[in-house]
């Protein structure tokens, strides 16, 4: 039934930079790169991404940007939000020797895939990107995970790590080593820019795009992208290069919540 | 197979069902997908006057018998809207029925002469959203006399073809129909959805961020059905039966109701965005097994 059900928030931890994760005591069956919608009733539903996953409960990472934001991650254990999902396609593992690029907030759905595929034992490349150091997140995390030696950050500052971006390091690897997938979440450009490179390269991959949701099971039809119409709720948000490719929208613009296109640029 | 081809108001659709508006058809590419499924028109999400944000979310939410939707009409406004309606006209190979409101009856002239630059065949004139009330009013549809003055005033703005949307939740639609097709309408969309709510009781608070919005899906059958049977007793226009259709079958009940052709909405999520492609083939099956050789010689068959 497509209606929330009501849950309990379990904890909040304190991710970096007033960036904060929120553990929803519920079981999910979900996969890496679906998603959820969280309401709070009487202000507002919007979607996220499954950045941490267990038997009993699930995390949401959540940076305050706006008034529902604000509203979320200021609730503490024993509040209760209204959920509904999971969402969307998830991402593929394939291959040994997978690269994940993450920027921003993005890194939140590659981190929980991260760990899928090491219960598989591929060989994992995490490059983590931010404006900077102190918008990168899962850093410890990931370490654990790949190993300290398979994670690359880049700042654009350079504040930590390469100066730079994601795609420089992305570039950089992809002339080293044989890469079979690359998985990709992060700002529309970056994702625009790994499709490109990746394509070029002859590698294949999946991105996971973000667009104005508000129905998220196909029905209203405010996240259908141009020109080919697909919903990013639905037929997204993972979707692999070559579907990608076909977005032109893509790295360009987006619709705001009355349907008219906005530009991308105005945004950083 | 039997040919499945309808013709509205002498536009020939090459099948009945039509994206009913509301539904997936926010901008052109999203019009487009939809007639790569299989519709044989479109009928994209209405425009009015100026850009609005609509309603915040939960916009939609389920029950036992169906789904409920408050949206709240978010568009561009006419001026950018145009760009995605021309988009939708070139590229989805099928007609597209403009739907247009406003929240005054000079607004509905208004976006009626602007759209009209794009020489649409057909506008469809939303009088029914139930979901609005806070910013429009009651609507339009509601009242004989308001609706079918709408209808004037759209009709001296365009000479494309208008269709009225109504809504269900009145006394006698018989004398809305009537006094629509009086001041001009040329065909008549029935119906649009139902009020309702649906109240989550762990928060008491109402799902939908409107608290109220409109039923669709299966609950809404039977209600359309009725509405198309007795708009056709009442009125001598074609007839764009919309509520609750997902199979052929309903297809076939909402024709033999009277219904010319079909919106589907809803029924995207029961079926998948292929819901047209699979109720016409159905549809067609249906009347092969029942001998109906075409959609003209079925409508109105329950009438008989």
């Amino acid at each position: 039934m497509e209606k929330p059900v009501i849950v309990e928030i379990e904890k909040t931890i304190d991710e970096t930079d007033g960036i904060k994760t929120i553990f929803i005591k519920h079981s999910i069956e979900a996969k890496p790169g679906q998603f959820v919608m969280v309401w709070i009733p009487g202000l507002d539903e919007k979607p996220f991404a499954i950045s941490y996953l267990e038997k009993e409960k699930f995390g949401i990472t959540v940076a305050a940007v706006g008034e529902f934001s604000d509203n979320l991650s200021k609730m503490k254990e024993g509040d209760k939000v209204g959920l509904r999902g999971p969402y969307g396609t998830n991402y593929c593992l394939e291959g040994n020797n997978i690269v994940m690029v993450g920027g921003g907030y993005g890194a939140a759905s590659l981190v929980l895939l991260a760990e899928q595929a090491l219960d598989k034992n591929m060989n994992i490349k995490f490059i983590l990107g931010a404006r900077d150091k102190n918008k990168l997140l899962y850093i410890e995390r990931i370490k654990k995970l790949v190993g300290e030696e398979n994670l690359i950050i880049t700042t654009d500052d350079g504040s930590m790590g390469a100066k730079g971006f994601v795609t420089d390091a992305l570039k950089e690897l992809l002339s080293k080593e044989k890469v079979d997938k690359v998985f990709s979440c992060g700002p529309d450009k970056m994702m625009k820019s790994v499709t490109e490179l990746c394509t070029e390269n002859n590698v294949k991959g999946e991105i996971s795009m973000e667009r104005w949701m508000k129905c998220g099971f196909g029905l209203c039809g405010h996240c259908c992208v141009d020109p080919i119409g697909i919903r990013v709720c639905k037929e997204g948000p993972v979707i692999d290069f070559e579907l990608a490719n076909k977005i032109t929208e893509l790295g360009s613009y987006h619709r705001v919540k009355s349907s008219r296109k906005e530009s991308l640029e105005v945004k950083k | 197979m039997v040919n499945v081809e309808t013709e509205l108001c002498g536009i020939k659709l090459r099948n009945p069902t039509i994206l009913a508006s509301g539904i997936v058809g926010v901008s052109g590419a999203a019009c487009m997908y939809a007639a790569k499924n299989g519709a044989g028109a479109i009928v994209p999400k209405s425009i009015g006057p100026v850009e609005r944000e609509g309603h915040n979310n939960p916009v939609l939410t389920e029950f036992e018998g169906g789904f409920l939707n408050a949206v709240g009409l978010p568009n561009s406004g006419v001026d950018s809207s145009l760009e995605e309606i021309e988009s939708a006209m070139k590229n989805s190979g099928v007609p597209v029925f403009p739907s247009i409101f406003g929240g005054t009856k000079e607004e509905y002239g208004e976006v009626a002469k602007k759209i009209s630059v794009l020489n649409p065949q057909m506008i469809e004139v939303n009088l029914s959203c139930p979901n609005t009330a806070n910013d429009f009013g009651t609507p339009f549809a509601l009242d004989a006399n308001e609706a079918s003055e709408v209808i004037k005033i759209v009709k001296e703005n365009t000479t494309a073809k208008i269709s009225a949307k109504l809504g269900p939740n009145v006394p006698d639609i018989k004398a809305i129909a009537k006094a629509v097709v009086e001041a001009g309408a040329d065909a008549i969309s029935a119906i649009n959805t139902m009020p309702g709510m649906v109240i989550d009781v762990k928060t008491a608070k109402p799902v939908l961020h409107n608290k109220q919005g409109g039923i669709s899906g299966h609950a809404l059958k039977p209600i359309a059905v009725n509405c198309v049977y007795e708009i056709y007793k009442a009125v001598n226009v074609p007839i764009i039966g919309i509520g609750g259709v997902s199979t052929g079958e309903d297809a076939a009940e909402m024709i033999m109701a009277g219904a010319t052709a079909v919106g589907i909405g809803t029924g995207i999520y029961y079926r998948g965005i292929d819901v047209f492609s699979k109720v016409s083939y159905e549809l067609q099956k249906l009347m092969d097994e029942l001998g109906y050789d075409s959609i003209e010689k079925m409508k109105g068959a329950a009438h008989k």
